[in-house]
C-alpha cells in the first residue's frame, strides 16, 4: 500500500572508490546484501529512509480505510475490509522489522513519524468521504502500490526483499477487494454509479502522484537504481499502472478523469495529461486535508498505549526477578 | 515515546509450516516476554495458515558469525570436492550408486 | 397470547439471534480498535479476534434466517432491525474504554463462551449450530488465553495499569450475570435441545476468572445490583450510536446491493 517517490533522501557516500566498486560488483552480480555485510553509508541511509517511509505509509494508511470499517454496508464487506486494514498493519510491522536489521529501532522510527520528521505516502492525507472511496483505494492505491512492490521483491537488500515477498503475497487480495466494490457500485443504482465516478475522480490523480516526480526531477533516483534498491523509474511504473488501469475503468463503465489521456498505438501505452505537482508538494509538505489529523491519531494511539507497554515490561521484569516459571493463563 | 524509556525487546520468529519440515525464520516482532511474543507471532505471522508450530527467540540471544570473517569461515569448504559423490569414478555399468 | 405463542415458536430463531448479536456487537467493538491499538502487534491481535466474532455472526445469522424461513439473510438481520430488536447482552455493547476495559470485557465474554460453545457442540440437536460451535470453541479458547495473559500483566504491571485494570473489572463485573440468564425463549430452546442451559457453565467461568484474578492481583467486586435487559432489547444509550454507525449505509441507501 505504498509506492515509490522516495522523499528527500541523501544517498551521498564517502567510502573509497575501491570499496564502492567492490560493493557495486556484488550488487551487479545480483548478490543479496544482508544485514551485517559491509555496505556504503549512503546505501544504508537510503534503505533506512525508504523502508521507513514505506512502513509509515502502511501504518498511516490504516486510518483512511479504517474510517469505514464500522460503516461497511454488509458483513462480507466489513470482514474483508477489517482483514485488509489489518494486513496493512502487518505490512508496516514486517517493514519496521526489515529496517531494524539496519540498526534503527521501531521506537526511533515511530518518534520520527510522530514528530513529523519522517514522511509517508502523500495519498493517505486525502479523506475517505464515501464508501466508494474504499473501493477506489483498493483498486487504485493498492494497484499503484503493487506495481512498485513487485519489483521490490528483487531489491538488493535481503531483508527488504523478503518482507516484500510476504507483503505481495498477502496483498494479492487487496486490489481485487477494491475493484469488486467498484464493480458492484458501477452496476448499481444511479446514485451508486455517481458515488463510484466521484471516488475515481478524486483518487485518480493522487494515485498517479504516488509514483513520485518525473524521472528528470527525481533526486538520487539513478543511484537507487544502480544499487538495485529500486528497479524501475517513477515514470515507467506510472505508465505501467495507467496502461493496466484504464481498461479496468472502461470495463465497468467509469471514466478516467483526464481529458488529455490518449492511447499511443505505437508504444502500446497510454499517455496522461499534466499532473498537478503544486498540489503534490503541498500535500507532501503537510498541507493536505488530513495531514494533521493523521499524525494526531497516530500520536494519540501511541500515547494512549504507553501505559500498556510499560505495564507489560514491568510485569516481565517482576517475573524475571522472581525467576518463577511463567504459568499460562486459563489453562 | 521518549527514547529514554525502556524498550520492548525484539524477538525473531520461526515457523514450521507443517510436520516433517524445519522451523524457518519468518521475521521479527516486539514483545515484553515469551508468552506475549508467541501470541504476537501467531497473530502476525500465521494469519493465513502458515504453520503449526512457532519458536520465538530473543534477537539479542542470537550469536551470529561475523560477515567480515566469512571467507576464512566458509571458503575452506569450497574445494573439498572429495566430499561429493561426483569426485568418485564408477563405471556406468555398475548402475546407480 | 398469540404473541407469546409466536415467540415460543420462534424460540430457536431467537436463541440463535442472541448468539449472533453477541458476536456481531462485540466484533464491531473490537473492529473500532483497528489502527489505534497500544502496539502494532496488538492491533493485529484485536483484529483477529474481531474477525473471529464477525465470522461467527455471519454463520449464525445465516442459520437463523433459514430457521425463520422468511427469506431474511445475514445482512437483513445484522443491519435492518431496530434497536429494541437486538438481543445481545449488555456486556458486549459496552464501549471500548481503555485497553484494560477492552481486555476485561473480552476475558469475561470468552471465559463464558468458550465452555458454552463446547457444551453446544456436544449437546445441540441442530447439526449446523453444533458445527458453528465446534469452530467457535477453538476461537474463544484463544481469546481467553490472549486476554487472560493481558489481564494478568496489566493487573500485576505498574501502579497505573493495576489501577486501570481494577477499575475496568469494577465497572464491568455487574454485566456478567446476564451471560448466565435463561430468558423464557432461551428456556424453550433449551427444552427443545437446541442449546444447553447457560447456567451450567457458570462454575467453570467462575473458576477461570478466579484463577486469572489471583495471578493478576485483582479483586472481583461484589455486585449488589446486576445489570441486564439486553436479551429483551433494553440496551444502554451507547447501543443506539453503535447501530446508527453500523447501519448507516443500509439506512441511507435502502435496498441496494454492495
Amino acid at each position: 500500500m505504498y509506492s515509490q517517490g522516495l522523499i528527500g533522501v541523501d544517498s551521498s557516500t564517502t567510502e573509497s572508490e575501491e570499496f564502492l566498486s567492490l560493493f557495486q560488483a556484488r550488487v551487479d552480480r545480483e548478490e543479496k546484501i544482508e544485514p551485517n555485510d559491509p555496505m556504503p553509508e549512503g546505501y544504508r541511509r537510503t534503505l533506512v529512509r525508504q523502508i521507513g517511509q514505506h512502513a509509515h505509509s502502511e501504518i498511516v494508511g490504516m486510518l483512511p480505510e479504517g474510517n469505514w470499517i464500522t460503516r461497511a454496508p454488509t458483513l462480507r464487506r466489513k470482514i474483508a475490509l477489517l482483514a485488509k486494514v489489518q494486513d496493512e498493519g502487518g505490512h508496516g510491522l514486517y517493514l519496521y522489522s526489515a529496517a531494524e536489521t539496519l540498526g534503527v529501532s521501531r521506537e526511533q522510527m515511530t518518534e520520527e513519524l510522530l514528530s513529523g520528521k519522517a514522511k509517508y505516502s502523500s495519498i493517505f492525507n486525502y479523506p475517505t468521504l464515501t464508501w466508494a472511496d474504499i473501493g477506489a483505494i483498493g483498486w487504485l492505491v493498492d494497484g499503484a502500490a503493487i506495481m512498485n512492490q513487485i519489483p521490490l521483491c528483487r531489491c538488493s537488500y535481503g531483508p527488504y526483499a523478503r518482507a516484500m515477498i510476504r507483503v505481495c503475497k498477502e496483498e494479492s487480495f487487496h486490489q481485487r477487494q477494491g475493484y469488486e466494490i467498484m464493480m458492484a457500485l458501477a452496476r448499481g443504482s444511479d446514485e451508486q454509479k455517481e458515488m463510484a465516478q466521484d471516488a475515481l475522480n478524486r483518487w485518480w490523480w493522487p494515485s498517479l502522484m504516488m509514483f513520485g516526480p518525473h524521472d528528470g526531477e527525481s533526486a538520487h533516483g539513478e543511484q537507487s537504481m544502480a544499487w538495485k534498491i529500486k528497479r524501475f523509474s517513477n515514470d515507467e511504473l506510472r505508465q505501467k499502472f495507467i496502461t493496466a488501469t484504464v481498461p479496468q475503468a472502461e470495463f465497468i463503465g467509469l471514466t478516467v478523469p483526464d481529458p488529455d489521456l490518449k492511447f499511443n498505438a505505437e508504444t502500446g501505452l497510454y499517455e496522461h495529461g499534466e499532473i498537478d505537482w503544486v498540489e503534490f508538494k503541498a500535500v507532501v509538505s503537510g498541507n493536505g486535508r488530513m495531514n494533521r489529523d493523521r499524525i494526531r491519531d497516530r500520536k494519540q494511539a501511541h500515547d494512549d498505549g504507553a501505559w500498556v507497554r510499560e505495564a507489560a515490561l514491568a510485569h516481565a521484569a517482576k517475573r524475571a526477578a522472581s525467576r518463577t516459571v511463567p504459568q499460562e493463563a486459563a489453562e | 515515546m521518549s527514547s529514554t524509556n525502556p524498550t520492548t525487546p525484539l524477538w525473531e520468529v520461526f515457523i514450521r509450516p507443517r510436520n516433517g519440515l524445519h522451523h524457518r525464520h519468518v521475521g521479527s516482532l516486539h514483545a515484553a516476554d515469551s508468552a506475549l511474543a508467541l501470541q504476537a507471532a501467531r497473530d502476525v505471522y500465521t494469519r493465513r495458515g502458515e504453520g503449526n508450530s512457532i519458536w520465538v527467540v530473543r534477537s539479542s540471544d542470537i550469536a551470529a558469525s561475523d560477515p567480515s570473517f566469512a571467507e576464512p569461515m566458509f571458503e575452506p569448504a569450497d574445494d573439498k570436492i572429495y566430499r561429493h559423490p561426483t569426485f568418485y569414478e564408477i563405471p556406468d555399468e555398475v548402475g546407480h550408486m | 397470547m398469540g404473541a407469546v405463542a409466536a415467540t415460543f415458536e420462534m424460540a430457536g430463531f431467537r436463541a440463535l439471534l442472541e448468539l449472533a448479536d453477541d458476536a456481531l456487537i462485540l466484533g464491531h467493538r473490537l473492529s473500532e480498535w483497528c489502527g489505534h491499538a497500544p502496539t502494532l502487534e496488538e492491533d493485529l491481535a484485536l483484529a483477529n479476534m474481531g474477525l473471529d466474532l464477525l465470522g461467527q455472526a455471519r454463520a449464525l445469522y445465516a442459520h437463523a434466517g433459514e430457521i425463520e424461513g422468511k427469506g431474511r439473510g445475514e445482512d437483513d438481520l445484522a443491519f435492518l432491525r431496530r434497536e429494541r430488536d437486538y438481543v445481545n447482552c449488555l456486556l458486549v455493547e459496552r464501549p471500548n474504554g481503555d485497553f484494560a476495559a477492552t481486555m476485561a470485557r473480552q476475558l469475561y465474554f470468552a471465559a463464558f463462551m468458550h465452555p458454552f460453545w463446547r457444551a453446544i457442540a456436544a449437546s445441540s440437536n441442530d447439526a449446523t449450530l453444533a458445527g458453528i460451535a465446534a469452530k467457535a470453541e477453538k476461537e474463544m479458547a484463544y481469546h481467553l488465553r490472549h486476554c487472560g495473559e493481558w489481564v494478568i500483566r496489566l493487573g500485576d504491571g505498574t501502579a497505573e495499569s493495576a489501577r486501570r485494570m481494577q477499575a475496568a473489572v469494577d465497572e464491568l463485573h455487574r454485566y456478567t450475570g446476564e451471560l448466565f440468564e435463561a430468558s423464557p425463549v432461551r428456556e424453550k430452546a433449551v427444552a427443545d435441545g437446541l442449546l444447553p442451559d447457560p447456567g451450567t457453565v457458570r462454575a467453570e467461568w467462575e473458576r477461570t476468572i478466579a484463577m486469572v484474578f489471583s495471578q493478576a492481583g485483582l479483586t472481583a467486586p461484589e455486585v449488589r445490583v446486576p445489570q441486564s435487559g439486553g436479551r429483551e432489547g433494553l440496551h444502554g444509550e451507547d447501543m443506539g450510536h453503535l447501530l446508527a454507525e453500523m447501519q448507516f449505509m443500509q439506512r441511507a441507501y435502502p435496498g441496494l446491493t454492495w
